[in-house]
């Protein structure tokens, strides 16, 4: 192969990034994909080939009670910032007419982006209380007599943390795809004689599937990675696989925290693999 | 001339510099020199104080950096990165974990002047010459090593001590009597049906697995050999009861940081949970009534101290020995005390606290007028008395100490499984 000054420029131009990747991406991983297979006991870590951690994890009924947890934290999460974020992001980009008013509804969405994470989602704690904001306004009402205990800590709370925080990721891939759907499409299935129904779900839906997919793939991968909205919003009370993690570093178990990650890296690999079969995002974006 | 060995004139020169700093030895480069010394300090939120760095500063001159962490984030950190520290403020349950990675170096007690004045506790491990020495990893069983490089825990005073003892308590169980109504006496009401929903128990592992002890032990389904070093049958028991009850739905929450124990509290969220005095404290000055109930079967206790980092050497390690010597020269101790903690050596402490103060918190007294705390919140009105009464009502009725056990790996794990399910 004749090497012209176009190939070297190309691997040139090539290389921060691939450098940057390897150095940040690949290695960490790789190295944790090690680590996993070597031994700890409480204050020093062993180096070794052992499937210890691996037994354990595999062989204790906590895993698959967590796992089903993570998955089942995921997908009501999916559900509902999907069935949100599809609604926003519809009534943006159909019923608002202006521009202007677009990108200010659009940055009015943002607001609650610009403070913090965990500020966010503390802030519902009082709110959901015993003695809260909620509780108090029900009572006085008079919708119910006794403080509604299910409100906070509880798998309520976890998955309304999930979706006030994830929304958002589902709202601005859907918006953005809806936005490039050629309104003479629309127009066609309109003086073809379809109701609005079937616009919708024969002409719109199909066109954003892969803002659906992206947006997907976002809400899936943070909520299966996530460990501090379940520790906060369920006062400890329930698990995921990232609080299995964390757990495990507090306790310096490092190797064991490295095979659990390994794990969960592998189911969310698999999960989103899957989710590509559906969709080809390359083609259509 | 190309030799260029030494003259008569630098021969001179040197040793009058040396003379001189023999002469005049450490104050003067002291007093220079110090100022630029920074001791980073790192431990648990209860000591990790502010106001201790500021009065540092004012009366040694040098800077003391203070980074608080949970106990598992400060074991991990004494265990892992012995150089990003100097002095490590942990508790002696910490250090039975952490001494054997040889991170740390013992100290000499010949350079700790109030030495003889520290409390028998920490030293024969008897409070007074009657007193039994409790379960778990009591500090004078791990207070001392054989010499200075020492990697085992000796038996008795040895002159070499692994942590220089700050701060001690005995824990018990918080409660909101407002909401509760009636006496609370025993470990046994943390399971009682009557508070569904409303208990809490702390996530630290090492710590929480004490209280459950106490509470199986109370409600007499266990009889524990030792509840600070357990079988593997004992813990499996203990986790049982525990897990049956978290499955009931008595628990409301599982607090981890002193924040959230405040506020599990002062919401009225919980009722009764474990907790720890400051806590209670700034429930109280919330204007939120809390006790710090003292029970029948006893307290479970802990104790910290400052370890020094095993790199610390020369001018910074006399810091260090400086630093402890003010520590335990009662400013802190009377800060200490006046938020509900005992100082090691409480004589010294003395002098910095009021009558009334020393009365109250020390020795049980009722108040003769407000006791405030150092920073300035009211805890007491006039003719209060202490939660639990004296020093030697209260830490002669420990039943147990924080520990660490032979099985903690088995342990942990259970723990995990405990909250995972």
């Amino acid at each position: 192969m004749k090497v012209t000054r176009e190939t070297v420029t190309g691997w040139l131009q090539a290389a921060p990034l691939t450098v940057v990747l390897l150095g940040f991406l690949v290695a960490p991983i790789i190295t944790i994909v090690i680590v996993s297979f070597w031994q700890a006991t409480e204050f020093s870590i062993i180096p070794a080939f052992s499937l210890e951690n691996y037994e354990f994890l595999f062989g204790s009924p906590v895993t698959y009670k967590v796992f089903a947890a993570t998955f089942k934290y995921a997908f009501l999460t999916w559900a509902m910032t999907l069935a949100i974020g599809f609604t926003v992001a519809y009534y943006l980009a159909f019923h608002i007419r202006s521009q202007t008013m677009q990108i200010a509804l659009f940055l009015l969405c943002t607001i609650p982006f610009w403070t913090s994470n965990i500020i966010r989602m503390i802030s519902w704690i009082p709110f959901l209380g015993r003695n809260g904001i909620a509780n108090q306004t029900l009572i006085s009402w008079g919708v119910i007599d006794q403080p509604l205990e299910w409100l906070l800590y509880s798998d309520f709370s976890v998955i309304l943390a999930f979706v006030h925080l994830y929304t958002l990721f589902m709202v601005v891939p859907i918006f953005n795809t809806m936005m490039r759907i050629d309104r003479n499409l629309i127009e066609a299935a309109r003086d073809n004689g379809a109701s609005g129904f079937q616009t919708l779900v024969h002409v719109i839906i199909p066109l954003t599937k892969p803002g659906i997919m992206i947006g997907t793939i976002f809400v899936l991968t943070l909520v299966m990675g996530d460990f501090i909205t379940v520790r906060f919003m369920s006062g400890s009370q329930r698990a995921n696989v990232g609080r299995l993690i964390s757990n495990d570093i507090a306790l310096l178990q490092y190797p064991s925290a490295a095979a659990t990650a390994v794990v969960l890296l592998c189911t969310v690999l698999i999960v989103i693999g899957i989710l590509l079969r559906f969709v080809n995002i390359r083609k259509e974006l | 001339m190309s030799k260029t060995g030494y003259t008569r004139r630098s021969i001179l020169k040197t040793g009058a510099a040396a003379l001189g700093a023999s002469a005049f030895p450490a104050p003067m480069i002291w007093a220079q020199e110090i100022k630029n010394i920074t001791l980073r300090q790192f431990g648990t939120g209860v000591s990790n104080l502010n106001d201790v760095a500021n009065k540092v500063k004012e009366d040694l001159g040098f800077t003391l950096e203070m980074t608080a962490l949970d106990s598992d984030a400060v074991t991990q950190r004494a265990a892992t990165q012995p150089d990003s520290f100097d002095i490590a403020d942990i508790e002696y349950w910490i250090c039975k974990k952490v001494w054997p990675t040889g991170n740390l170096q013992a100290m000499d007690t010949s350079k700790i002047k109030n030495y003889d004045k520290i409390v028998g506790i920490f030293k024969s491990g008897k409070l007074t010459p009657e007193s039994v020495i409790a379960q778990g990893t009591a500090p004078s069983t791990v207070g001392f090593v054989e010499g200075p490089g020492g990697t085992t825990f000796a038996d008795q005073e040895t002159g070499w001590m692994t942590l220089i003892p700050t701060i001690y308590n005995a824990d018990t169980l918080g409660i909101r009597p407002d909401l509760i109504g009636r006496p609370i006496e025993s470990w046994t009401e943390l399971l009682n049906p009557e508070f569904k929903g409303k208990a809490s128990i702390l996530d630290i592992s090492s710590i929480g697995i004490m209280d459950m002890a106490m509470v199986c032990e109370a409600m007499g389904e266990i009889q524990y050999g030792d509840k600070g070093n357990m079988t593997r049958e004992e813990i499996d028991k203990t986790m049982a009861i525990f897990t049956e009850a978290k499955k009931n739905g008595q628990f409301r929450a599982f607090w981890k940081t002193f924040d959230e124990s405040v506020n599990l509290m002062a919401s009225g969220e919980v009722v009764i949970q474990s907790m720890w005095s400051p806590a209670i404290t700034a429930v109280k000055s919330r204007g939120i009534d809390c006790v710090y109930q003292p029970l029948k079967e006893g307290y479970r206790s802990w104790g910290g101290g400052l370890g020094l980092s095993k790199s610390l050497s020369g001018m910074e390690l006399d810091a260090a020995y400086e630093y402890i010597n003010w520590y335990l020269s009662g400013w802190v101790g009377g800060y200490l005390m006046r938020q509900g903690y005992y100082s090691a050596v409480p004589e010294t402490s003395k002098d910095f606290m009021s009558d009334n103060e020393w009365g109250y918190w020390f020795e049980g007294k009722p108040a003769t007028d407000v006791i405030t705390s150092p920073t300035g919140d009211k805890l007491a009105e006039a003719g209060e008395t202490r939660d639990g009464g004296s020093f030697y009502d209260r830490m002669g009725h420990v039943a147990c100490w924080n520990a660490v056990m032979d099985e903690n790996q088995y342990m942990v794990r259970k723990w995990n499984e405990f909250i995972a399910s």
